[in-house]
């Protein structure tokens, strides 16, 4: 499964992503599994709600933290969500 | 249990054995071999204050399991409890007695996923090794956990008795839709300790099975994510048993008491603390039994000079203590301890009874041979 840059991308219905606080991070859960996100994964995924492209994402990263250049960085961590199941795209 | 405040890092994943009631008998069953000697059960009440207290530690995976947790009527009040304080749960189930009405009420109390047990890909020997009639039943259910939305996770134990089924173990997997599929090689403790001469299979065996499941495992990539629980017996290295002794696991058994790991009832001295007499974090801090084996200080050679101890801590205690009758050996798995020749051993017994005329037979699980074996 690979990243459609076309699409809009969701995250998905059988994982949950959650505010730790013991742990004081983002994780991912899902059956018997949980992975732990450092902040920029975090932001990256809470922007996955089904109405951005990965452009749109990038834009908005961009924009919510005054710097550019991060299209590498972002499509690189989805290729890796999608392709462990984290995210979707239809 | 007065003691300093410790960095101990928190639990992370609590299992909730809820019961040692089961209505299935499988003889690989983790189950200690005695457990007919622990009736008492936790109340509602009890097990909502375990969950609250193990919560606000830093627990967030939980696993509601047993025996048959379905056994307990007051599973949906603890689903709720648990989805309110922010857990992942997973009810960790043979299928029996599932009903789509539980199904949907389980689903709307919060409960994340539901992983549903097979003994095998043919209803004879499902049977057979459940001991109950209960293949088609469980076959419905898989399709009423996928049906209601939730991820499913299907596990079969493998053993000598099915090793053989594993390329229609696979299909049967992907053609029921699970999203998961957990192969677990039989771990030889409680009953399976028992019955390991009539369920541990050849190392030839286990070679060929191995290679079909990793083979598929390519096949449905995206679609069906395989786990394979590697059969230590064939290792030279321990597993990192429980990611570390009191670093990231706590079980509670139905009667309260608070375990390291789901086997350690068994080890000898370890004065395993009751959730009835003390809190969870006083438990996971202060008590003897969580404090055992943490950190190194326990270790002999060839553990304590070893460059892997950070790796593996050592292997699993139970395994030590079944097989050396010391729990502070190193795993006989482990081919540096001076104790692997046993698992050899095994490895022979197990073969030499397989092709004996006169076979004994498979102890099941059950409450009347758990009180002749105590």
């Amino acid at each position: 499964m690979h990243l459609d840059l076309d699409q809009p991308i969701h995250f998905s219905r059988s994982h949950r992503l959650q505010w730790e606080e013991a742990q004081q991070k983002q994780v991912i859960l899902y059956p018997e599994g949980m992975v732990e996100l450092n902040q920029s994964s975090a932001e990256i995924l809470k922007l996955c709600d089904g109405t951005r492209t990965v452009a749109q994402i990038v834009s908005d990263l961009e924009q919510k933290f005054a710097t550019a250049g991060l299209t590498n960085d972002v499509t690189a961590f989805l290729e890796v969500a999608i392709q462990n199941g984290w995210i979707n795209q239809n | 249990m007065a003691g300093s405040i410790k960095t101990n890092t928190p639990p992370r994943w609590l299992l909730a054995e809820l019961t040692y009631a089961c209505p299935l008998q499988c003889p690989y069953c983790s189950n200690p071999i005695d457990y007919a000697r622990y009736q008492a059960e936790l109340s509602t009440e009890d097990w909502l204050r375990v969950l609250t207290q193990a919560r606000k530690m830093g627990a967030v995976q939980l696993g509601f399991s047993g025996g048959e947790p379905l056994t307990r009527q007051d599973l949906p009040e603890l689903v709720k409890h648990a989805r309110d304080l922010g857990y992942y749960s997973n009810l960790i189930t043979s299928g029996y007695g599932l009903t789509e009405e539980k199904i949907i009420q389980l689903k709307e109390a919060g409960l994340d996923h539901i992983q549903v047990s097979i003994q095998a890909s043919s209803q004879e020997l499902n049977d057979h090794i459940a001991g109950t009639a209960s293949f088609e039943h469980k076959k419905a259910v898989a399709h009423l956990v996928k049906k209601h939305g939730y991820p499913m996770v299907l596990c079969v134990v493998i053993h000598r008795e099915n090793i053989h089924q594993m390329a229609e173990i696979l299909a049967m997997a992907e053609e029921l839709g699970a999203d998961y599929l957990e192969i677990a090689n039989t771990q030889y403790y409680g009953w399976a300790h028992a019955n390991r001469d009539l369920l541990l299979p050849t190392q030839e065996q286990f070679v060929t099975a191995e290679a079909i499941a990793q083979a598929y495992k390519e096949k449905v990539a995206g679609k069906m994510k395989i786990y394979y629980v590697v059969p230590d017996f064939y290792e030279d290295r321990p597993k990192a048993c429980m990611n570390g002794w009191g670093t990231t696991f706590l079980t509670i058994a139905p009667d309260g008491v608070a375990l390291p790991c789901h086997s350690a009832r068994d080890l000898p001295g370890l004065d395993c603390p009751n959730v009835n007499d003390y809190s969870i974090e006083e438990i996971w801090h202060d008590s003897k039994a969580f404090n055992f084996f943490r950190g190194k200080d326990w270790m002999k050679e060839p553990c304590r000079s070893c460059d892997e101890q950070d790796k593996d801590f050592g292997g699993c205690h139970c395994q030590a203590y079944l097989l050396t009758g010391d729990m502070y050996n190193a795993d006989p798995v482990c081919s540096k301890s001076p104790h692997h020749g046993v698992i050899q051993d095994a490895i022979d017994a197990a073969a030499h009874a397989s092709l004996a005329a006169n076979e004994k037979p498979l102890i099941f699980r059950n409450s009347k041979n758990s009180r002749l074996l105590s």
